[in-house]
C-alpha cells in the first residue's frame, strides 16, 4: 500500500490505510482527534467540518486518498491560534454554544468565512455558516458571536 | 448581593468550542467491541425463522434469549421488549444485536442474516385505544343548551423529529465484581439505571449509570436510551467485554421515538354575547406499536386545552392509538404543541366565524390571576399576560402590520400566539413517582460538589445549577463542582425532563445550600441531603383529572412575520418576537438561548419539517430530507424575558425549556393564514398544503 502525506495540524504525516476510508474516521480513529465531530455521516451537518487547504470541507465524504498532499486543519490545530482565542470568547459573549456537538464545526466554518471575508455582513455570516446545522440556538446568538469575533479580532484576518 | 439574571461563563464553554468535550462516541477502550441492530423490515407478523451464517471467531448474536430477567424495558408501563421474541410491530424493531470487533463484519453477518417472516396486515389508522382518559369542568351540556351556536374544527398534526445533532449511542462495560455499567448520550439517567435492573434483576449497587457530554437530546433522549441500555447490559453480561453501539443518522431516524401525530377536535359553544360558554374536545394520539409514555403525553395534550383561556365548561377526552408504526414518545413540550396549535387556530377561527377582531375575541378570554384552570385548579399566581401582548405587538408593530397585510394580494402574514406551559410533572407525578432527592457534598477544603442526576444536554443545567448553589451560599462559582452525573454519586434527583429541573432540582439545591449556609463548619466534611416537598396547596385527583395539575405556569407570547412566495408558496420567515415570563431568569444568557432554540423548533415544526410514513416506513431518514431550519432560515429575533418571581422556585425561577417551543406552531399558521387568507387547520403548513388551500377554493 503506498503511504498518502499530507500536512496535519502543521505537522507532516504519512499513513498506510484503506485510501478509500473517509478522512473523519481516519482522524479520530488513527490520530485520535475527537474534536471533529460525527452527525449524519452525509455532508449535510456540519459538525465534522476541517480545513482543507484552507476551505472548509465536510471530512465524512472526503475520502482519505484526497488528502495527500493537502493541508488539513482540524479543531484541534485551530484550538492552538489566537483567531481560536478570539472565536471562543466571542462564542462566550454572545452564548453561541449550548449542547457543543456542532460548535468545532462551526468555528471551523466561521474561520474559513472570516479568511475570506474578515468584515462579513450577517447575510454574509448566514450564508457562509449555511452548512453548519445546530439545533439547539437557532443560529442568531451563533450569527452574533461571529460578528463579535470580526471585531475583536479586528486585523487578525 | 447576586444578581440570578447575571450570565457567568458556561463552564463546559472552553471544551465544548475546542472539541475537547467527551461525549459518548469519543470514548474508547482497547478491547472494546461494537454492536449494531438487526431490526424488523415488516410493519406487522410473526417470525417464522431467523437463518444467521456461522459466526467468525469473536463475533456474537445476541437476542431475546440471553435477557437475564426480563424482556421489557421499564418505562411507566412495561409493553415495550428489549428484543422481539416472536413476534414484530414496526418495521425497525429490534430483534437481536451482532456485536464484534470489527464494524464492516458486523455489516457483513448483519446483511447475511435471514428472517422468515409471517406477515400480518399491519394498523395504521386510529382503531386500537389502548389508553382512554376523560375530565370535565363545570356542566358542558348546560352550556350546550344556553348557547346560540355551535362551532366545530379539527386540527391535525404530524411527525416531528427531535434531530439533536449527536445521534443516540451508548457504552457498556463491567467494573470488578461484575458490576454493570453505561456510558450514554441520555436525558434521564435512572430511568436507565431503574429499566436495566428490571430486566437484568440485578440489586441496585450492581448497575451504574453515568453521563458523559450529550450533544442534544430535546426528549428523544428521555425514554428511548433506556431501551438501548437494556439490550447492551444484556449483551455485556454475556460477553463480558466493554461494547459501544452508536447510531448512524439514518438508524436514529428510522427507529428512535418521535412527536405523536394527533388529530384534535374542538367544538365551542357560544352564547348571544359571543363568548365561549364552553368546549367540548377530543384528542387521539398515535402511540406507535407501543404506548411507553404515550398516556402522559395525552394528559399534558388535554390539560392545555383551555390554553391561555378561561373556560369555564369543558367536556374533555382523549385517546392514545397504538399502530404499526416506530413508537413516538417524549419531544419538547410533551403534547402540549399540539393542544395549543389547535386552540389558537380555533379561536383565531371562532372570531372570524362570528365576525370579531380575532385579538379582541381572545384577549375577552383570556385567563386571569384566581380563575380555575381546566381541571378546575386555580391560577394562583399573577399573571402578567396582558402586559406581555401588548409588549409583543408593540415591539413587532403587530397591529399595523395584521391590517396592510389583510389586503388580499399582500401575500405577507403576521400571527401571534398566547400559550402557558404547566412546570414540572403532571399531576402527583413528582410527588409520587419521582420523589427527588440532592445531595452536596462540602469537603474539607471547603469545595462544595454538587451530586444530582440533572443532565446538561446543552441547555446550560450545568452552569446555572451551580450558579443556584453558588449564590445560595454567598460563594464565587469556583467554590461549586458540578461534574457529569454518574448514579453512584448521585441520588436520584428526577430525570431532567418536564421543564422541572430549574424549578424543582434547582428549588431543592437552594434549600441544601441554604441549610449548609446555616450549618458551615470551616475546614469539614459536609453533607446534606433534600427530598422533595410538593407545596402544601397542590391538591390532585389522579383517577379523575381534577385539582392542581401543576405547581406553577409560565407564560409566553411569540410573533412571528411571514412572507409567501405567490410562485412557489414557500414560507420565508421575515422576523419573530417573543415574550416570556419563567418567573425568573437564573442567567438570562441561557434563558435567551433557549428560548430562541425553542421558537425556532416550534415554528419549524409549524411551517418547514415534514416526515410521513407510507405502510410504517418512515420516507424521510436523514438530515438531507428531514428539513430542519439552517442559518439561512431564521430570521432574527428580538426577546423580552419578564420578572415575575414565583415564591417556591429558587429565586422565583419557574419552568422554560419547553415554554420556549409550544407557540411557535401556531403564530407561523396564523400569519400563514393572515397571507394567503386561508385557514390553515394542519401543520406542516408545507408549500404542497397551501397550494391546495389556494387551489380548493
Amino acid at each position: 500500500m503506498n503511504s498518502i502525506k499530507f500536512n496535519l495540524n502543521g505537522q507532516d504525516v504519512a499513513v498506510e490505510l484503506n485510501p478509500s476510508l473517509r478522512l473523519l474516521d481516519v482522524l479520530r480513529d488513527h490520530f485520535h482527534l475527537t474534536g471533529t465531530k460525527e452527525g449524519c455521516g452525509e455532508g449535510e451537518c456540519g459538525a465534522c467540518s476541517v480545513l482543507i487547504n484552507g476551505r472548509v470541507v465536510n471530512s465524512c465524504c472526503f475520502p482519505l486518498a484526497n488528502a495527500n498532499g493537502k493541508k488539513i486543519l482540524t479543531i484541534e490545530g485551530l484550538a492552538a491560534t489566537k483567531r481560536y482565542q478570539i472565536l471562543k470568547d466571542a462564542f462566550h459573549i454572545e452564548g453561541g454554544s449550548q449542547c457543543g456537538i456542532c460548535t468545532p464545526g462551526m468555528i471551523m466554518a466561521a474561520e474559513s468565512l472570516l479568511s475570506m471575508n474578515p468584515h462579513p455582513t450577517d447575510e454574509e455570516i448566514r450564508i457562509g455558516l449555511s452548512g453548519n446545522l445546530c439545533r439547539c440556538t437557532g443560529y442568531n446568538m451563533i450569527i452574533k458571536a461571529v460578528k463579535t469575533a470580526a471585531k475583536l479580532g479586528e486585523g487578525l484576518w | 448581593m447576586f444578581d440570578p439574571n447575571k450570565s457567568t461563563p458556561k463552564i463546559d464553554h472552553e471544551e465544548k468550542c475546542s472539541g475537547q468535550a467527551v461525549y459518548v462516541s469519543d470514548i474508547t477502550f482497547d478491547d472494546i467491541l461494537y454492536a449494531k441492530t438487526v431490526r424488523s423490515t415488516i410493519a406487522k407478523g410473526y417470525i417464522r425463522a431467523i437463518g444467521v451464517p456461522t459466526l467468525p471467531r469473536g463475533y456474537h448474536i445476541v437476542d431475546h434469549r440471553d435477557v437475564v430477567k426480563e424482556n421489557y424495558v421499564k418505562m411507566i408501563l412495561t409493553d415495550w421488549p428489549v428484543f422481539a421474541v416472536d413476534r414484530v410491530n414496526y418495521i425497525g424493531e429490534p430483534i437481536l444485536l451482532v456485536v464484534g470487533p470489527d464494524k464492516r463484519v458486523i455489516d457483513e453477518i448483519v446483511s447475511a442474516i435471514q428472517i422468515d417472516y409471517e406477515e400480518e396486515t399491519p394498523v395504521f389508522d386510529f382503531v386500537n385505544s389502548v389508553v382512554n382518559k376523560s375530565f370535565a369542568k363545570g356542566d358542558y351540556s348546560q352550556a350546550a343548551k344556553a348557547a346560540k351556536r355551535t362551532i366545530i374544527e379539527t386540527f391535525n398534526t404530524g411527525y416531528q423529529e427531535q434531530a439533536y445533532i449527536e445521534p443516540q449511542g451508548m457504552l457498556a462495560y463491567l467494573e470488578e465484581g461484575g458490576k454493570v455499567t453505561l456510558v450514554g448520550s441520555m436525558q434521564c439517567p435512572y430511568y436507565i439505571k431503574n429499566a436495566v435492573i428490571n430486566t437484568l434483576g440485578y440489586p441496585e449497587d450492581k448497575v451504574r449509570v453515568i453521563q458523559p457530554a450529550v450533544g442534544g437530546a430535546f426528549g428523544g433522549k428521555e425514554e428511548f436510551p433506556s431501551t438501548i441500555a437494556c439490550q447492551l447490559a444484556t449483551a455485556v453480561v454475556k460477553i463480558k467485554r466493554p461494547i459501544k453501539m452508536i447510531f448512524e443518522r439514518e438508524e436514529d431516524m428510522l427507529v428512535t421515538t418521535k412527536r405523536h401525530p394527533s388529530e384534535i377536535t374542538l367544538e365551542a359553544k357560544i352564547d348571544e354575547n359571543n363568548k365561549v360558554l364552553g368546549i367540548k374536545a377530543h384528542v387521539s394520539l398515535d402511540a406507535g406499536a407501543y404506548i411507553g409514555l404515550s398516556g402522559v403525553v395525552l394528559s399534558r395534550a388535554m390539560l392545555a386545552v383551555t390554553n391561555a383561556y378561561t373556560i369555564n365548561n369543558l367536556d374533555v377526552s382523549g385517546d392514545v392509538y397504538v399502530t404499526n408504526t416506530v413508537p413516538t414518545g417524549a419531544f419538547r413540550g410533551f403534547g402540549s404543541p399540539q393542544m395549543i396549535f389547535a386552540i389558537e387556530m380555533f379561536m383565531n377561527h371562532l372570531a372570524k366565524d362570528l365576525g370579531l377582531d380575532p385579538y379582541q375575541f381572545r384577549l375577552n378570554h383570556l385567563v386571569k390571576q384566581g380563575d380555575l384552570t381546566s381541571t378546575s385548579g386555580l391560577y394562583r399566581d399573577p399573571i402578567i399576560l396582558k402586559d406581555m401582548i401588548g409588549k409583543a405587538m408593540a415591539i413587532s408593530d403587530y397591529q399595523k402590520k395584521t391590517e396592510e397585510y389583510a389586503k388580499l394580494d399582500s401575500f405577507k402574514g403576521i400571527g401571534m400566539s398566547w400559550f402557558l406551559h404547566g412546570c414540572g410533572f403532571t399531576g402527583d407525578g413528582e410527588s409520587a413517582h419521582i420523589k427527588a432527592k440532592v445531595r452536596i457534598v462540602k469537603d474539607e477544603k471547603d469545595v462544595v460538589h454538587l451530586h444530582i442526576a440533572a443532565v446538561d444536554m446543552g441547555q446550560g443545567a450545568r452552569t446555572s445549577l451551580k450558579r443556584v448553589v453558588a449564590m445560595a451560599l454567598g460563594v464565587e462559582n469556583e467554590q461549586v463542582v458540578f461534574d457529569y452525573p454518574d448514579t453512584d454519586l448521585a441520588p436520584d434527583s428526577g430525570p431532567t425532563v418536564a421543564s422541572r429541573t430549574m424549578m424543582i432540582v434547582g428549588g431543592l439545591l437552594a434549600r441544601a445550600a441554604q441549610n449548609l449556609k446555616d450549618n458551615w463548619k470551616a475546614g469539614e466534611r459536609q453533607e446534606i441531603i433534600e427530598n422533595y416537598q410538593p407545596p402544601q396547596y397542590i391538591k390532585w385527583d389522579e383517577s379523575k383529572l381534577q385539582g392542581d395539575a401543576y405547581p406553577a405556569y409560565s407564560w409566553g407570547v411569540n410573533i412571528v412575520e411571514v412572507e409567501v412566495s405567490p410562485v412557489t408558496y414557500e414560507v420565508e420567515l421575515k422576523g419573530i418576537w417573543s415574550v416570556y415570563d419563567v418567573g425568573k431568569a437564573i442567567d438570562e444568557r441561557i434563558v435567551i438561548g433557549q428560548a430562541d432554540g425553542g421558537i425556532t423548533q416550534g415554528v419549524a415544526y409549524g411551517y418547514l419539517e415534514v416526515m410521513r410514513h407510507e405502510n410504517g416506513k418512515l420516507r424521510q431518514k436523514n438530515l438531507t430530507d428531514y428539513i430542519i431550519p439552517t442559518s439561512m432560515d431564521m430570521p432574527p429575533m428580538e426577546t423580552i424575558i419578564m420578572d415575575n418571581p414565583f415564591a417556591y422556585g429558587p429565586y422565583g425561577a419557574k419552568g422554560a425549556g419547553e415554554l420556549t417551543l409550544v407557540g411557535g406552531a401556531p403564530a407561523v399558521a396564523l400569519a400563514i393564514e393572515n397571507a394567503i387568507k386561508r385557514r390553515v387547520n394542519r401543520i406542516p403548513a408545507t408549500p404542497e398544503h397551501i397550494m391546495e388551500l389556494l387551489n380548493n377554493e
